[in-house]
């Protein structure tokens, strides 16, 4: 019993110790850390504004800068952002004040949920279709190429609407040796089918099975990294972006004010494409059709793409010298090779970059009349200049409409294209001021339901009244000990499970007690009354205690976000109630009264 | 406070009280029929947007802003306090909705602060429904094995009757006054399962334990005893979680306050229907001493004088 009490006052203490309002301050970039000097600057900044801090932690790759109120917490992020410029991710936080020696010993305090510290929480469905059939895109191009290469004569590689590659060969030698080539290089990805035709010789490639199921997985994993660095990006301390289910992507986003800003980020498509012009002799199957984006012109480019904004190393905005917005961009090794291979052989001729996006319309369906979501791509170019030299990994593009498109798309670029569309299926925000308040109301209704309950208690069973409250005081504690030493993340119905808890959790002293009380009253002693009252009431306890778990284990189960907060606090709560009532109560009971009279004032 | 064990008749009022159940047990599913639940964003889908406003708006005036703004389907209404306004949009909205409704009436005028913005696409809602109705299936079930497995069959179907009972009365009543039904009137819904059958457990407990000790093999008088026994603790443990919920009513704040009432009719019910729903469905079922007969383990404590 003392243990369990030392224990759930060391882990339960930390949440005694409010958050502080901090700003935290990172390097955007990889290879170099944040140094302590670019740590004084901020404050340097911050005294020049005369902004006060609290405290500077710095651990040699981040600093942690303390403020006591939100608004010159907020006040300060814009401050540090302008003096470090953009090559530092300035991020509003929480920084708990728990002590070194507690959390030496692993104790810290709970995690509050988006209801009660504001934020976004955002539901995204990754488009699974279009992850196959661009990935089909991808294969059917690279095929063309590796062909090319290997000077094996082809007629055309065609992706079919039923998800499927058709090459057609000149002959079934050609094609003998292409399919040779081809199932070396994808071992395993396909399933071939020949046909004869029109003079002609063709192979279908369909996918493999089990290989859509890979493309579809490497298109969630792939978007959840890319998520992730773009939630870093923008600066967001502690965020989550968990994979949820088949295709969907959960984004949480604690004190996120701008929530415009982060849909826009998280869920932008934007993607450059390269390709050259074609000539004039391109044979049109090869050839496409694309608009300019800001001018109403329209240009012929060759279907082969270069490369795309995937292969981008890095990619900074800034103007040029007539003061126009650019983006300057590095490539990462294959992608420089390619661009350097295709500009060789091409210089004089002219590459058109390519702005991508996805974007969905409401549009009616003319048979039912409901009103659908279509999901669309708008692809536009933006530039369409002649090569001058080989290019190699570095170059910039321009024709960007202003410096927050530039600025957007370099940090798009960086932090890599999705690998499939996304869109928001949910998304909740919880206002800053309304998570203060249902933490204030939750509090409220927690002490106010306490106290009353121990007011009752102490009338209803006077001195083991008493008892009972002690025990459910310990059970309280226990509670949010656990809670905190699992990091459960505390929710409105969360501290709703709680008080309930505290409401149910007498049930079992309550069951002892009128136990106790009938057995004197058939006339037992006193000692004897409360080892049977206690034994006796046991089983009941076990019994009516063990069903409420296994309904909030099922509710824990199916539910997600509050519901499962609830449902969690229910369950560890049911397990410390039955805890304290068997122990902390009969150790007392017992250690009170096991060899005397109950006196009046005790039951 | 030093009490006697009650000797209330319970069971006179027997017949009385299976005609409210039923009748109570039929009203609540025409009115879930015929009115049906007001299914909460969660649900149905679609957007919602709270806001606070500096000084008590008029409502009209939100309304036709929002008209000019393209949204002739919006629903505005006070939400707790004045000031507080709750926006709802038809399912046809985009996701940004929400951000155009707050910006359209910053441009308009209003000095607002977001509280709260969400939305919910409706394949998302046609899942959480599903997987809301298979959960308080599962629920059901499971509780049902696990009674008849500790228990008996009969009282396992006294269980799950009273639990059916108590879920279908909360449900009525959300019904009948167009109480919005959401993710935390569910999980209130199924709290309430779990809280209905700890009560229908002890009183069964109890039920089992006379069949076996007390000499008469009058039914009606086992349950009358047992539930007279069990009665100070029922009415003890009513009111504490009682107390704690009207804590939650009252000061709990909107968003969790019809969670909080869905508990508390359910607590309220739940303890009615472990007296006389339990019991009259054990009588109904003709339970008598020969289906206890198999000795449990604890029948070694039972039998100490």
């Amino acid at each position: 019993m003392i243990v369990s009490l030392v224990f759930g006052t060391l882990y339960g203490l930390p949440n005694g110790f409010p958050d502080d309002p901090a700003v935290q301050i990172t390097s955007n970039r990889s290879t170099e850390l944040l140094s302590e000097f670019d740590a004084i600057r901020a404050e340097d900044a911050l005294k020049e504004a005369g902004i006060a801090t609290i405290a500077l932690d710095f651990d040699g790759s981040q600093a942690l800068i303390r403020f006591d109120s939100i608004e010159t917490q907020i006040k300060a992020k814009g401050v540090i952002q302008a003096a470090l410029g953009s090559d530092f991710i300035v991020a509003l936080n929480l920084a708990p004040k728990t002590p070194e020696w507690l959390q030496a010993i692993g104790a810290n305090p709970m995690k509050l949920g988006l209801d009660l510290r504001g934020g976004v929480h955002f539901l995204m469905e990754v488009d699974l279709r279009a992850a196959v059939s661009q990935r089909l895109d991808a294969y059917a191009s690279e095929i063309k190429q590796m062909l090319r290469q290997e000077r094996i004569r082809f007629r055309s590689v065609d992706v079919k609407p039923g998800g499927e590659i058709e090459i057609r060969f000149l002959n079934t030698e050609t094609r003998a040796q292409g399919v040779e080539r081809i199932r070396t290089e994808y071992s395993g990805a396909f399933a071939y089918r020949e046909a004869d035709r029109d003079g002609a010789a063709f192979i279908s490639l369909l996918l493999a099975e089990g290989e859509q199921a890979n493309i579809e997985d490497y298109a969630v994993s792939q978007n959840l990294t890319t998520l992730r660095n773009r939630v870093n990006e923008l600066g967001v301390s502690e965020p989550l972006v968990q994979r949820q289910g088949r295709n969907r992507i959960v984004v949480e986003l604690p004190g996120v004010q701008d929530t415009a800003t982060a849909k826009r980020v998280l869920g932008a498509t934007a993607n450059l494409e390269f390709r050259l012009e074609a000539l004039p002799d391109t044979p049109v199957r090869e050839t496409q059709q694309f608009k300019f984006r800001a001018e109403d012109r329209i240009a012929q480019l060759e279907r082969d793409i270069i490369t795309t904004g995937n292969s981008v190393s890095d990619a900074r905005s800034s103007f040029d010298e007539n003061g126009m917005p650019q983006v300057n961009i590095n490539l990462d090794a294959s992608g420089g090779r390619r661009m350097a291979d295709v500009t060789k052989t091409s210089v004089g001729r002219r590459m058109a970059v390519i702005f991508i996006e996805s974007r969905t319309r409401n549009e009616i369906d003319r048979q039912t009349g409901e009103i659908m979501q279509v999901r669309y791509k708008e692809q536009g170019i933006i530039s369409l200049a002649t090569i001058q030299a080989v290019l190699g990994n570095q170059f910039r593009i321009t024709g960007l409409d202003n410096a927050r498109e530039s600025s957007e798309l370099a940090l798009l670029l960086r932090a890599g294209a999705l690998a499939a569309p996304i869109y928001f299926v949910e998304e909740r925000t919880i206002g800053p001021s309304l998570g203060a308040e249902n933490i204030e109301r939750g509090l409220n209704s927690v002490i106010i339901g306490f106290v009353l309950v121990m007011c009752f208690m102490i009338a209803f069973y006077k001195g083991f009244g008493v008892i009972a409250n002690l025990a459910l005081a310990v059970n309280l504690v226990l509670l949010i000990a656990i809670m905190s030493l699992f990091q459960a993340v505390l929710t409105l119905p969360g501290i709703a499970g709680i008080v309930l808890t505290v409401g149910m959790a007498v049930d079992a002293n309550v069951l002892i007690f009128s136990r106790i009380r009938e057995e004197r009253m058939r006339g037992l002693a006193d000692p004897q009354a409360i080892r049977v009252g206690f034994e006796r009431a046991f089983v009941t306890i076990l019994d009516s205690n063990i069903t409420t778990l296994l309904v909030a284990i099922i509710l824990a189960g199916i539910g997600s976000g509050p519901v499962k907060g609830f449902a969690i606090t229910l369950a560890i709560g049911i397990c410390t109630s039955l805890f304290t009532a068997t122990l902390v109560t009969r150790l007392t009971v017992e250690g009170l009264f096991s060899h005397r009279h109950l006196p009046k004032w005790a039951l | 406070m030093r009490m006697k064990t009650p000797s209330i008749n319970f069971m006179v009022a027997r017949k009385i009280a299976g005609w409210i159940s039923i009748g109570a047990v039929i009203g609540s599913v025409a009115l879930i029929a015929l009115i049906g639940l007001s299914f909460g964003l969660d649900f149905t889908g679609g957007s919602l947007v709270e806001l606070e406003f500096a000084t008590e708006p008029a409502l009209e005036t939100v309304r036709e802003t929002l008209v000019i703004a393209g949204f002739p389907d919006a629903v505005v209404q006070a939400f707790g306090a004045p000031t507080d306004v709750l926006i709802r949009l038809a399912q046809d909205n985009a996701p940004k909705a929400g951000d155009v409704v707050f910006a359209a009436l910053q441009a308009a005028g209003f000095e607002v602060e977001l509280l709260r913005s969400e939305f919910v696409g409706s394949a998302v809602g046609e899942e959480l429904r599903e997987q809301g109705g298979l959960g308080l299936l599962l629920a059901l079930g499971v509780v049902m094995l696990y009674v008849a497995f500790r228990f008996q069959f009969k009282f396992s179907v006294g269980a799950v009757v009273a639990l059916i009972h108590d879920v279908l009365i909360v449900l009525g009543i959300f019904a009948l006054f167009g109480l919005d039904f959401d993710l935390t009137v569910l999980a209130a819904v199924l709290a309430v399962i779990g809280y209905s059958l700890n009560d229908s457990i002890v009183v069964s407990d109890r039920i089992r334990e006379n069949f076996r000790i007390m000499r008469t093999n009058d039914p009606l008088k086992v349950m009358n005893d047992s539930i007279n026994q069990t009665l100070s603790r029922t009415l003890a443990t009513s009111m504490t979680t009682l107390i704690v919920l009207l804590a939650l009513l009252f000061l709990g704040g909107e968003l969790i306050h019809n969670f909080a009432l869905a508990l508390t009719i359910g607590v309220a019910v739940g303890t009615y229907s472990s007296i006389y729903v339990v019991t009259g469905v054990l009588l109904m079922m003709k339970i008598s001493r020969d289906d206890l007969l198999v000795p449990e383990k604890e029948q070694e404590i039972d039998d100490r004088p």
